[in-house]
Parts: C-alpha cells; structure tokens; sequence
C-alpha cells in the first residue's frame, strides 16, 4: 500500500514541476509585453500596422506584440519569465524586474513624462495646502514618487500627510467623492481629472523634467544571446517614430489610430503628447541616456525605493541593486541588474539597422 | 468482495487521504521554488518558506518602522472589524426582510421582484455609484460586504420560511396565535439555524467584497496589503497572507457550525 502511494506521489508530482520549471530555451520566436499608455501607444500602432513583422522578418525573427491590460501585472508577467520584453518606467523596471534579480536592459529610452504626472488638489491652489490631507494615489508607483519629490521642493515630508493607496482603474470615480481632496496620479486620468470643477494642478512632472521615464526593457540574457531581437525592436520603434514626427495624413492617421485605442481621439492624444518629451529621433535619445543626469535620477528613484522598502528585504543600502549608465555605474558593481544600454539606439541614430 | 461504494477507510487512514492532495501541493511547491531559485537566486515568485518565514516575522513580530504598528495584526484587525460589520449586517437586514417576506404574501408581491433584481446585479461593476453615494471610508467597505450578500440570505431566508410546513401555521392559528406571534414563536427559532447556514455560505462572498474593496482604496488591511506589495511581486508576503486568509475563513466558519450545533441542538439531530 505504501509503495503505491509512493508512486503516485511522484506521478502527480514529475509532471508539475516539469510544467513549473520548463527552462528559457533559446528560440528564434520573442514575446513583447505593452499596456495602455500615451508613450507606449505606437507599439500597438507598429504592430497593427506590421511595422513590427516587417522588422522581425528582416531579421528572421518572430516577435508576438501582447498587449496586457494591468501594468503591474505585466511587469510581473515579465519579471517571471512570461515575457522577453516589457515596457516600463525607470523606477518600476528597478523594484520590479531588477529587484527580483531579473538583469534587464533599457533597450529603448522611449520619453519622458513632461507633465503627464501630476498632484492635483480639489479647491486649493497651491501645493503647500496638501499639509494634513490624505492623498488618493497608487502606492508604490511613480506617482508616489512625484509626489514625494513635490514635497521635498515645498519643505515637507511624507510624515505631513496620508497616503491612501486607491486602484488607478478607480481614481477618477474615487475623485468624485466629497472625501477626497487631493490625488496624483497619471494621464489620462490627469486630464479627466482636470474637466471636473475645482481641480487644480499643483505640481506636475515637468516640475521634475527627465525623471520619469517610459522604457522598453529586455531580458539582458535574452538580448545578448539574441542581439536580432535587439534590433528588430529599435528599428521598428524608430521607424514608427519617423512616422509620427511628420507633418503628412499618415502621422495623423497614425495619432488618430493611436488615441484611438487608448480610448481618446486625436485631439485627446495630442494633449497628452504634449506633456510628454517623445525622443523622436534616436540620437536625442542617446545623448539623453549618456547624460549625467541619468545617474543621478536613477540615484534619486534608488534612494525613494530604498526608503519605502521595494528594494527588497535584503538590501542594505539605496545603493545594493547596481544601475549601469553609460555615465557610470550607480551601486554595488557586483550586483548590477539594470542597464541603460544606448548602444542599439545608437545603430538606429547610424543608420546601421 | 464488499462493494466499492460500502467500504470505508478508517480513522488514519481517512487523516493521511485527507492529508494527501496538501502534501502534494507543498511538496510540488517546495520543489518548483527550489528549481525557481537555483536558476535565479532572488527569483520572488516562488519564494521559499525561509524567505516567508522571514517575511512574516517582519511583519507579525517587529513594529513597522513607519508607524509603529504590527502590520500584520493591525491588517487583520481591520479586515475582520469590516468583515464581521458586514456581515453583521448583512445577516440582521437578511434575517428580517426574510422572515417579513416569507411570512406576508403582501410585502412578497411588493419586495421579492425588487430583492431578485437587485441579487442579481454584480456590486463590483456599479463601484462608482457606490464611492459617490457611501463615500470611500470605512463605511463603503462595510456598504459593500452588506450589497453582496445581503439579497442572497433575504432569498434564502425567504425561502426557508416558505418551506416551513402548513400545518404548523394552520396549528398556531388555531390556537389563536397573531400574525406576529406566529412570527416570533413559530418563524423565527426555526429559520435561526438556517440564517446561520446561509452566513457559512456566503463566508466566500463576503471576503471576496472586501478584498476588493480594500485593494481600491484603503489604507490598511489584508487586501490592502496583498495590493500593495504585489507592485513589487513580494509573493514571500501575499502567499503567507492567502494561508492566513484561507485559515480565518476556516475559523470562522467552524466557529459559526459550532455556534449553531450548541444553540440549536434540534436542527442537527439528524446529521449524526
């Protein structure tokens, strides 16, 4: 009897862990995670309009663009090997992926948020009143940290007010209710914030210029074995963004599809490119990545994630996780987990994609 | 040879059967982690039980270093004060609208239609009607426990009361028992019992609210919290939280069993 019980033990079990554990093999076929998001909308337009394809066929490749509906949740899809490339921003691609010990690389320095974060408080005028208010935000988010930076530059803490962490699906309802004075969040719920009577923004992201990044960030084992999928990606990335910078019907057909499918319209999706520095051209975006700015940004973001405990358990010091910059490294050498990595962007900028 | 459906395991082995499908779970878990984390040594998806032993210590044992508070209880505390309220609540609106609708064909033509209609709407999909109307404090958590499981006791309830043979109504009036006499001596003791079952029932339910109403907008408690760290993938957190969820709801539901077994020995005589 006890013999029987072994063996269906390990029947029941060989076949789970193998479904569990299935290794990352090499494979000439890539999956590219994107959700909704002003600055990540071309990647649907690329891959609607088979800029991706043409790109991945180019280089004899197949790329598989998914769009998923929660940003966390891709990220984490990423993070655990779902994903060979995600788009996030800077701050998140540290605590989540990085965190984790996933080494990833930004492979593409897409923009930076230029006002599309933003503190907003109902019937007060100036950021000083947040004092004693309880703020609605996401917790944790590059939210968290704009309004930790917005503090700072008015001489208060965090210890000053009262975060209450609320669901971005359920910010712009939540605003609408009387307890609530005072949020930050993001586009486009910034702007759908603003249409209601009595919002006034206090403090946005361009107050905090390149500090808030959107990337496409690559699994760095991935990327080195698979430099194809390096260059496939950046070279659809920057064709589109040809596309977008023209002044022709087929950029604004392209903003038009654009906005659509982030549930605006053109009108909409303007004003949220507006507040939003788009590196159109690859080189803007190398000289962005090689600036000395980068590193001591990423020091900033370190430093916040350290004092909220999302570099995890483990971490010693804002400086455990290593940041590599073109500029520098910032952290621990040994444990370096995300790079900026401007060298595909460059080939881009060359021409030699 | 008895057959197959007339054989009984006895009492170790009926333990170690009941035991079996959770000790391949853990072993099954044990052994991904493991492989998980050889490949990657910081790997968070499947921490292991170190690392969650870790984590938990931080949490239960050492003040946070924030607030002061034991987060971990401080969570609990929250999260059970909301689900007992609503649930309180659910069951004293559940128990009197049941018996009045079970017991007054009038209120029944006027109110069941309405109970049904409204049973049947999913709480989460109207959340923001919802926020403007109760606001976002402690009170819409409790509103919303109460919204998506009180239609479902008033129908049980309902029910329970109409099933209660005739002949005991038919008895009672004749000797010479009111409308509400009947109610509280006849109705009431008997559907008790029975409003106790429907809480057991709706024990899954009314967690299900109320995590999902903390992970809107809240600023404790053990949604909050499995939420809140889920922005940074800290399974070694939410994995020990989901056991110690799992382990409040068996609590509680043996708790409620009990309760009913002590207070209403009639109603269960026929189970043993």
């Amino acid at each position: 009897m006890k013999n029987l019980y072994k063996k269906i033990l390990v029947l029941l079990v060989l076949p789970m862990c193998v479904l569990i554990t299935q290794p990352v093999m090499a494979k000439d076929s890539f999956k590219v995670a994107w959700t909704i998001y002003v600055g990540w909308m071309p990647w649907d337009y690329a891959n609607n309009a088979g800029i991706v394809r043409k790109w991945a066929d180019k280089y004899d490749i197949n790329i598989e663009v998914t769009q998923i509906n929660d940003y966390v949740e891709s990220i984490n899809q990423y993070t655990s090997g779902g994903f060979d490339a995600c788009v996030m921003t800077n701050m998140d691609a540290l605590t989540i992926p990085a965190a984790s010990g996933v080494d990833s690389t930004a492979l593409i320095v897409g923009d930076f948020s230029n006002g599309n974060d933003a503190v907003i408080l109902k019937n007060k005028k100036s950021l000083k009143d947040i004092e004693g208010q309880n703020v609605n935000l996401v917790e944790l988010s590059v939210s968290h940290y704009l309004l930790a930076r917005g503090l700072e530059s008015v001489g208060l803490a965090e210890k000053d007010i009262k975060v209450v962490n609320t669901s971005d699906a359920d910010m712009v309802a939540v605003y609408g209710t009387k307890d609530v004075s005072a949020v930050t969040t993001w586009n486009p719920l910034v702007s759908e914030i603003m249409n209601m009577p009595g919002s006034n923004k206090v403090f946005d992201s361009s107050q905090i210029p390149g500090e808030i990044i959107d990337l496409m960030v690559v699994n760095t084992e991935t990327l080195k074995k698979n430099p194809k999928l390096g260059k496939a990606l950046t070279g659809a990335w920057y064709e589109i963004m040809a596309v977008m910078s023209g002044k022709d019907k087929k950029a604004k057909d392209a903003k038009i599809a654009m906005g659509k499918a982030s549930g605006t319209d053109l009108k909409g999706y303007n004003a949220q490119l507006a507040s939003t520095k788009m590196f159109y051209k690859a080189a803007d975006a190398v000289a962005f990545t090689k600036s000395k700015e980068l590193k001591s940004t990423m020091a900033k973001v370190a430093k916040f994630s350290f004092d909220h405990g999302i570099l995890g358990d483990g971490a010693p010091d804002a400086g455990f996780i290593g940041i590599e910059t073109p500029a520098g490294i910032y952290g621990d050498m040994k444990n370096v987990k995300l790079r900026f990595n401007p060298s595909f962007m460059q080939m881009a900028a060359d021409g030699k994609l | 040879m008895k057959r197959l459906i007339n054989r009984y395991p006895d009492r170790t082995l009926k333990l170690m059967l009941g035991a079996l499908p959770f000790i391949i779970i853990f072993i099954a878990y044990i052994m991904a982690s493991n492989a998980r984390l050889e490949e990657n040594s910081r790997d968070k998806l499947l921490p292991s039980l170190s690392s969650m032993t870790k984590a938990v210590d931080k949490l239960a044992m050492q003040p946070s270093k924030r607030s002061g508070e034991y987060l971990f209880w401080s969570d609990t505390e929250s999260s059970l004060t909301r689900l007992g309220l609503g649930i309180g609540i659910s069951a004293l609106i559940g128990l009197i609208f049941g018996i009045v609708n079970g017991a007054i064909p009038y209120v029944r033509a006027n109110l069941s239609p309405f109970i049904t209609a409204i049973s049947l709407v999913p709480p989460l999909a109207v959340l923001p009607i919802l926020f403007i109307a109760f606001g976002l404090g402690e009170l819409s958590k409790v509103v919303l426990i109460a919204i998506g499981i009180t239609p479902f006791i008033i129908r049980d309830m309902q029910r329970n009361v109409m099933e209660l043979p005739s002949e005991q109504m038919i008895k009672a009036q004749t000797l010479g028992a009111s409308t509400w006499l009947i109610i509280v001596r006849v109705v009431l003791p008997q559907v008790l019992p029975r409003l106790i079952g429907a809480l057991r029932l709706s024990l899954g339910a009314a967690w299900l609210f109320l995590i999902a109403a903390e992970a809107i907008a809240s600023t404790d408690g053990l949604g909050y919290r499995i939420f809140l760290v889920r922005r940074y993938l800290a399974m070694d957190i939410i994995l020990p939280y989901v056991v110690w969820i799992t382990f409040l709801s068996f609590f509680i539901d043996y708790v409620l069993k009990t309760l009913s077994e002590r207070l209403f020995p009639w109603f269960h005589a026929e189970d043993k």
